[in-house]
């Protein structure tokens, strides 16, 4: 029997529990874990320049492993601070866990110095909470966070620690728990049977199907399932931002992803459907333009672990709700052996899909002509080339996130790590940082813009004190691109504060921090500048490319729409 | 329609803003509220009313059961069961009125129970319609104070929302 003070016992859950690195920032109310942290070597804290950051870093690692993430933070401020990142969290079903110092629990309720009732705060934005009432409930605790965060649909738990319960002077007993109960909480582990079976003969037969799927598959481990599956059946499939790469974005049965900013071959599938295989995919609002005129002849199955995202915006005809994995694997069980009712429809459905490809083939954007500014959309298809389709790419939210979203072609799930559903500014850089600590020897690269990156570029410092080489290709338009985009198009150009007036110099700022600063002008310029970044995997370098601040994020769906509205260009709409 | 929820809720604290907050965040409806522990001391009985079509009230189960505290829980409109609520009021008891209050509440089968010169208390259980039936009635004579538990309820036949 080993006797721990409850900051100790944090410390050594941790350890035992795998943790590698915890990413935080300490205050009074953390102080006495911080020490306890301090007396060991295993977990290793990275210490942020802002909370906010240490949840992005966290959240990062989290999406590239499929692991939680872990933060610690102190009361109060430091804990508010924390809050956008926990959303961020909550909002793409992403395991974390954040430790929250506390003050002492005879303060609490009498607005103590740094006190805030951070339970009460996150409380719409979290899986679940717990506040430690006594210093012997921590490993339980602690292992029922980490158990809920990463089962079931995944999502950030926020345990709230009174500074009294962690006191180095109270010592009680230490047993890891292996494992955890909770009466109430029982995630499903596979679908219904007979719903599968019902949903597999749909899909035998159907004559225009499409596989919609989404984030799940990626958080469930699914993608390898998915790809034998589609590829069984030699059906089209189109992702959600959220689930691209999980199945092969360069293989021909992918169309890209689909929605506000989809391709334009995925919103024509979708919408002239007759079968929609939805999996691990909840009808974001971003996905279905208006849900009255959403696939009119379609019939919809829909797979998801969690069951209230079933027939939440779009009536589900074969509700399934299961784990992406387990259901995938059935389906194949089932579909093999079997022949697909109407192969002539397939393909038909597939000339059909081809027809669409080739028609907007070669017109997605107009190139930059020698002299003009750089198009955004070459950079990423250079930074593609460059990095052979491998890197890790985190983006931060607007234009920039979706060109990335378009123009890297990701054949591995994982890889893009964005903000899908918060569609959080700031949130590419610091998760850049965590998936590069946990990915030392792999390419991991920021594509940002200068908006995005001044919200959370204080954490330049905290690459510079832990050596981390993360790359960051800056598109820079001197302005928030997207807001200046739906200005252009709702707001007769009056760009009201879309304009980043006063930008720093930021060769200058980026070599203040020691690093690298290249800055690409040309076309000419671009991948000699990106060959140069990629170089040396453990240096920091910035590219600050000056791209057209006129172009625009294309297809874009029209607002109150179909999924076939789109506008394809300044000058063409559907 | 109108539905009247039973929920099973961890003893803990903070279980019951969970739920609250879920039904704010979420924008579905409450009518009304009623929470007590349970002969288990570590579950509370929490019954809510609420209005909403067939796709809300799925949602609002749904979301529902999702939270960790909740442990199970029954749309008690499902199927035939009794539904009550007590209510205490305080209503002006002067005069001619003070014998026609009294009649009233012999109507309605409920009780006075505490008196003054000028007001008769009195206490009332059924369900939401009587009690605003009774309410109406007592209007012309002067109603002056209402405190209403919000509705409590239990299926009919063998049918058991336990463990």
């Amino acid at each position: 029997m080993e006797l721990l003070s409850g900051a100790d016992m944090i410390a050594r859950f941790l350890q035992d529990e795998g943790i590698e690195y915890i990413y935080g920032y300490p205050g009074g109310a953390a102080l006495h874990i911080y020490d306890a942290l301090f007396r060991q070597d295993k977990v290793k804290h990275i210490l942020v320049r802002h909370e906010q950051a240490a949840t992005h870093a966290a959240d990062g690692y989290a999406r590239a492993s499929g692991k939680a993430g872990c933060v610690l933070v102190t009361s109060g401020p430091g804990a508010t601070n924390a809050v956008t990142g926990i959303a961020t969290a909550y909002m793409d079903s992403i395991p974390m866990v954040v430790l929250c110092g506390q003050v002492a629990s005879h303060l609490i309720g009498e607005d103590a110095f740094q006190e805030t009732d951070i339970v009460g705060v996150t409380r719409p934005i979290v899986k679940h909470s717990f506040s430690i009432r006594h210093p012997s409930e921590i490993p339980e605790v602690l292992k029922k966070a980490f158990y809920l965060a990463s089962t079931g649909r995944p999502g950030p738990v926020v345990v709230d620690i009174p500074k009294d319960m962690t006191a180095p002077t109270e010592r009680y007993e230490y047993v890891y728990p292996k494992k955890v109960k909770l009466r109430s909480y029982n995630p499903v582990t596979r679908g219904h049977t007979g719903q599968i079976k019902k949903a597999v003969e749909m899909m035998l037969k159907a004559k225009r199907p499409v596989f919609y799927t989404g984030g799940g598959v990626v958080t469930g481990k699914a993608s390898e399932g998915l790809t034998d599956l589609v590829k069984q059946l030699g059906y089209p499939i189109t992702t959600t931002l959220m689930g691209i790469g999980a199945y092969p974005q360069s293989d021909r049965q992918c169309l890209g992803w689909l929605g506000m900013h989809g391709s334009y071959e995925s919103n024509m599938a979708m919408h002239h459907a007759d079968l929609i295989i939805a999996i691990g995919a909840r009808f974001d609002d971003r996905v279905t333009n208006s849900t009255s005129k959403f696939c009119p002849t379609a019939k919809i199955i829909h797979v998801d672990v969690d069951p209230s995202s079933i027939s939440k915006t779009v009536r589900a005809d074969v509700p399934i709700v299961g784990p992406a994995s387990s259901v995938i694997n059935e389906m194949i069980s089932l579909v093999q052996g079997h022949k697909i009712a109407h192969p002539e429809a397939l393909t038909e459905w597939w000339e059909k899909i081809d027809g669409w490809r080739a028609d907007r083939e070669g017109k997605l954007y107009e190139p930059s002509k020698p002299g003009e500014a750089l198009k955004p959309q070459e950079v990423i298809e250079a930074l593609c080339r460059v990095t052979r389709g491998e890197a890790y790419v985190t983006t931060d939210v607007g234009q920039h996130q979706m060109f990335a979203a378009q123009y890297y072609k990701f054949d591995k799930p994982n890889r893009l790590i964005t903000s899908g559903g918060l569609g959080t500014m700031g949130f590419g850089f610091p998760a850049a940082m965590g998936i590069k600590q946990n990915y030392p020897d792999d390419d991991v690269v920021c594509v940002t813009g200068e908006g995005s990156f001044q919200m959370m570029m204080q954490e330049l410092s905290t690459c510079k004190q832990y050596g981390v080489g993360v790359k960051i290709v800056n598109l820079n338009n001197a302005s928030l691109g997207m807001v200046r985009q739906w200005q252009d198009l709702n707001y007769k150009s009056r760009h009201a504060h879309s304009y980043m007036e006063s930008l720093p110099d930021f060769h200058m700022l980026i070599e203040a921090y020691g690093f690298t600063a290249i800055t690409v002008n040309t076309l000419d310029e671009l991948e000699p500048a990106l060959e140069r970044a990629f170089a040396d995997k453990h240096e920091l370098v910035f590219l600050d490319v000056k791209v057209d601040p006129f172009e625009h994020v294309y297809p874009m769906q029209v607002p109150l729409g179909a999924m076939r509205d789109m506008l394809l260009s300044k000058t063409e709409r559907t | 329609m109108r539905h009247i929820i039973s929920i099973l809720l961890e003893n803990e604290p903070g279980a019951l803003s969970r739920v609250v907050g879920l039904f704010s965040q979420r924008n579905f409806n409450i009518e009304t509220l009623n929470v007590a522990p349970t002969e288990d001391p570590s579950l509370s009985r929490l019954t809510v009313t609420t209005v909403g079509d067939d796709r809300v009230i799925e949602q609002i189960t749904k979301h529902l059961n999702k939270l960790i505290d909740v442990v199970k829980l029954v749309d008690l409109t499902e199927g035939n069961h009794i539904e009550r609520e007590l209510m205490l009021v305080k209503v002006k008891a002067l005069g001619a009125a003070r014998d026609e209050v009294k009649r009233t509440v012999d109507i309605f089968r409920a009780q006075i129970v505490d008196v003054t010169p000028s007001l008769y208390t009195v206490q009332i259980t059924g369900d939401a319609g009587k009690l605003d039936a009774f309410l109406q009635a007592m209007a012309p004579v002067g109603i002056l104070e209402v405190a209403r538990t919000g509705v409590s309820g239990i299926a009919r036949g063998d049918k058991v929302l336990s463990l």
